[in-house]
């Protein structure tokens, strides 16, 4: 395990950007993100960032080809973001827990190359949580907040940032850091994440084998009752992945590109022929069997959830994955 | 209030006035209060909330409650009144199938406003008169209580209920208020630094759409930002400016029909402050058509709607525009 | 940079054919002239022209045709519009093929046949059935039933008169939901005809058309007693990646893109009925 001094975050935050690019999250605490780090950049004093680490990999709109058009011809033109090395640095462990969750879905047979590229090209830089907010439950999920992965783990105390090389690739991140001392991290005092509220959520009434008593729950109704139908919660979410893709024409031809889509939009599902989720009702329930259900099924029992919280706080009418837990829960139960 | 309020909830339900009563329900935590419509006694005794985090703008759910048949009750701040009657002239809410309390109010809290104040693993909250106790995960902390308070409560323009069938609470006044503050700031900037100004609260857009849904304003059947067929549809721009659009299209859209209810940035995930733009459009209209509120009667024809010999020219914006 | 399943190949449309008035099939070929890739019966493949549109579509040649790739494609949208409207010579971008297909080497090999299709639900079935002709020894009877609005609704009306009525083994059975002058066939919606014919429950059955045909259909043939193993349906919902990501085409935890478009019944029976 290597350390330094807090107080020399800049310089190491300046070694690194040397020769690739560098993203913390910064900002004041309500609009946090992370931010292409440029000196003097500091970290946020924020537990975590607005949106999410996954825009890094899986950003909101993104070229994927062009093409030109020319009487009956058509030409199929490369026109992907260039990919450069970068390192994220300040990952809390739910977020890097996402990753995973979003390597199983955009690296399985065919790879998605333009996910990939990204992964290939970042060097992921946790930060181990000391202060946890209220709407934190990644440890209810079976995440440890104060041990977590990525390629380098970094904990800060006493004034001083650990950090510990978990791949090659964080190896390397390390060894190209001249300023680093070798060290031991204190022990940390784990305390308050037993004082928090939502610990004990129980996830016992989903997974796969529940798909259709879980499908088929009254309450669906009066918890998708006042959802309004907007995107917020799929958008900060960091496993949200649906996706549209879309051409826009330009001067010269035409740009194909994918952006974020949500499936709580009323178009998602909609087609000439008809409209499977009708109501927002169907949308909404799709959102979270598809977060407590469906993934788990296709994916060992993994949840498509890490606790993050992000939902809780921005949901406008403050119905979240918690919410829907404990009803569902408590219905399967009764 | 929450007892006033529940009972009252209670009493329509029961003297046949509604078959359903729009409210609140308990969340995980004291302040994430989720919209509800209850329809049993036993559902409001056990479930139904009132309280200072209850700030939604429920009139836009009467668009589409008072056309599922039967009568709701709905419980409507001073600033949601002028929503539900702006709604009304715009024929979009059914008034007979809807039973209107409205509910005098002092304020309401934003939690957002909280943590802003530096609260963290935030567990309750207590009103001690001027100062708010907080509890947390870190201990218990005192702020200022008028610190808690949502944007659009600490700048209140009326306390005045309108158009509701009872009310709760005394009826209130018009307030001297300094909502338009911010706006006379923005505009005292030039043209760059305003420019400035908005691409870097624009730039943190995600395009959520919560602005849009949220807004009693918005309630088209169909938006064209939705509609393939619109020529507009526009889920994700191709750059960033056509991003900064959409919410200044939107603004266009609602003038003359925004009340200021704030809603738009209550609900933003990225502390833009939409309602900035809004009410740079009604301060305008003030200035050049003469004081108009949007939904304050019943009557008064919207100025931009509505032609007058002596309406300013459309020269108006280029000398406006030049004269800063 | 390596190629992406997102990246379509250019491919060409070499000739169109006018099936009903609001149908056209399309014959499609890669810029080498020639067929741009193998496929399962039942599989699609996503056309798309750059600036209209990308849309999934049935491939409705069988794998037997060894010198393109066939579409029949109904007017109904964005992209069909703009399809409808194009002549031989236009390029157009291809990716797939896309989705399981039919086991047509597997569960159906040495079974009898009954394809029961509903207007342009007849796509996806020309070709398995263009496909059992050509290993004809490899199945049982096969038994065709078509139905359409009327008589010129009917798509490939042409080749089922000049092939499929004339082959041995093969029987085809057409219906259209009016009289007109000019039909001397069956009147009559395909779900009844169905139940008229009264298939021995030991065929398997496939079926494509619309969800109202599908729904009456499959309670005759429950009443009749078929086990819900032996019928088999494709799907289609809207997609965008037909990768098994973009979200939007899953029926639970299955999706139609990846997991389908072709399910038994009996597997639908384990789906939530959102489709």
């Amino acid at each position: 395990m290597k350390k330094l001094p807090v107080s020399q975050l800049q310089a190491l935050f300046a070694a690194i950007a040397a020769d690739r690019k560098l993203y913390i999250p910064a900002g004041e605490a309500k609009t946090a993100a992370f931010t292409l780090w440029r000196e003097g950049l500091e970290l946020t004093a924020a537990l975590n960032t607005n949106r999410s680490g996954k825009d890094l990999f899986f950003p909101q709109v993104e070229n994927l080809v062009d093409f030109k058009v020319t009487g009956k011809q058509i030409e199929v033109i490369e026109s992907r973001d260039p990919a450069e090395p970068f390192v994220i640095f300040g990952v809390r462990a739910c977020d890097c827990r996402s990753f995973d969750i979003l390597d199983k879905v955009f690296l399985c047979d065919p790879v998605d190359s333009y996910y990939e590229t990204r992964r290939k090209h970042a060097t992921v830089v946790t930060l181990a949580c000391t202060e946890p907010e209220e709407t934190c439950f990644c440890t209810a999920l079976g995440i440890d907040p104060t041990d977590p992965a990525g390629d380098v783990s970094g904990w800060m105390a006493d004034g001083w940032l650990y950090l510990r090389a978990n791949t090659e690739k964080g190896e390397a991140l390390l060894a190209s850091l001249p300023m680093l001392k070798d060290g031991e991290k204190p022990e940390q005092d784990k305390s308050v994440f037993d004082r928090l509220p939502l610990k004990e959520l129980d996830w016992s009434a989903f997974g796969g084998e529940h798909m259709m008593e879980r499908f088929h729950s009254p309450e669906w109704a009066s918890l998708a009752e006042s959802c309004l139908g907007c995107g917020t919660c799929t958008f900060v979410c960091p496993t949200c992945q649906c996706y549209d893709v879309k051409d826009f024409k330009t001067s010269g031809g035409v740009k194909r590109f994918r952006c974020w889509d949500s499936c709580m939009y009323s178009d998602f599902t909609l087609m000439s022929a008809g409209q499977p989720r009708p109501t927002q009702l169907e949308r909404f329930r799709q959102r979270f069997m598809h977060k407590l259900v469906y993934y788990p099924s296709s994916h060992e029992g993994e949840f498509g959830c890490v606790g993050c919280g992000r939902c809780l706080q921005k949901c406008p009418i403050s119905m979240n994955i918690v919410k829907v837990a404990r009803t569902l829960g408590e219905e399967a139960k009764a | 209030m929450q007892e006033r309020v529940k009972a009252k909830a209670i009493e329509l339900l029961e003297n046949g006035a509604c078959d359903r009563v729009l409210g609140w329900k308990a969340g995980e935590f004291f302040y994430d209060v989720t919209p509800a419509v209850f329809t049993s006694r036993e559902e409001i005794e056990n479930e139904f909330v009132y309280g200072p985090f209850c700030g939604a703008n429920q009139s836009k759910y009467l668009i589409a409650e008072s056309r599922k048949g039967g009568r709701v009750g709905a419980f409507l701040k001073p600033c949601d009144t002028c929503s539900f009657q702006q709604l009304q002239k715009e024929h979009r809410i059914l008034r007979e199938n809807v039973y209107a309390v409205g509910v005098q109010c002092a304020g309401m809290c934003d939690i957002e406003a909280v943590k802003a104040a530096g609260m963290k693993g935030i567990l309750g909250a207590e009103d001690q008169g001027e100062a708010l106790l907080v509890r947390t995960m870190y201990g218990d902390r005192t702020m200022d209580r008028a610190a808690a308070l949502a944007e659009r409560c600490k700048v209140c323009k009326s306390r005045k209920l309108l158009g509701c069938d009872e009310i709760i609470g005394d009826q209130g006044e018009e307030l001297a208020s300094a909502r338009f503050d911010e706006v006379a700031r923005l505009e005292a900037m030039t043209p760059d630094e305003r420019f400035a100004f908005w691409r870097n609260e624009l730039s943190r857009c995600i395009r959520c759409n919560a602005c849009r849904n949220v807004c009693p304003a918005c309630s088209c059947e169909k938006c064209v930002f939705d509609n393939p067929d619109s020529g507009a549809e526009n889920k994700a721009a191709a750059n960033s400016f056509e991003e900064n659009l959409f919410h200044i299209i939107r603004a266009f859209h609602v003038a003359g029909r925004c009340t200021d209810c704030g809603e738009c940035s209550r609900v933003c995930p990225q502390h833009i402050p939409l309602h900035l733009l809004n009410r740079k459009f009604i301060k305008d209209i003030n200035e050049l058509y003469g004081d108009y509120q949007a939904g304050a009667d019943m009557e008064t024809r919207p100025p931009l709607v509505n032609f007058q010999t002596d309406d300013p020219e459309p020269s108006i914006v280029h000398e406006r525009g030049t004269n800063r | 940079m390596r190629p992406d399943a997102l990246i379509p190949m250019v491919a060409q449309v070499t000739a169109i054919r006018q099936d009903t008035p609001d149908v056209k099939t399309f014959q499609v070929v890669g810029l080498d002239g020639r067929k741009p890739f193998l496929h399962i019966p039942g599989q699609c493949a996503m056309l798309s022209m750059p600036g209209i549109g990308e849309a999934l579509f049935s491939i409705t040649s069988s794998p037997t045709n060894e010198e393109h790739l066939e579409f029949s494609i109904k007017k109904c949208g964005c992209v069909t519009d703009w399809l409808h409207a194009v002549e031989p010579g236009q390029q157009v971008t291809l990716r797939g093929p896309y989705g399981n297909g039919f086991p047509v080497d597997t569960a159906f090999a040495g079974k009898d046949l009954v394809f029961v299709a509903g207007g342009i639900g007849l796509a996806p079935l020309r070709s398995v059935i263009n496909y059992v002709r050509h290993y004809r020894d490899r199945y049982g009877s096969v038994d065709i039933v078509y139905g359409s609005r009327s008589k010129a609704d009917l798509v490939d009306y042409q080749e089922i008169l000049d092939e499929w009525c004339k082959e041995d083994g093969i029987s085809v059975h057409l219906t259209i939901d009016n009289p007109q002058p000019d039909w001397d066939g069956h009147v009559g919606f395909v779900p009844n005809y169905v139940k008229e014919l009264g298939f021995d429950t030991g065929k398997t059955v496939i079926m494509c058309g619309p969800p109202v045909m599908i729904k009456f259909t499959l309670a005759g043939l429950m009443e009749q007693g078929f086990p819900r193993e032996q019928i088999y349906t494709t799907l289609e919902l809207r997609m965008k990646c037909a990768l098994g990501r973009c979200g939007r085409c899953n029926i639970g935890d299955k999706y139609v893109c990846k997991d389908g478009p072709v399910f038994r019944l009996d597997q639908l029976d384990q789906l939530p009925d959102e489709y």
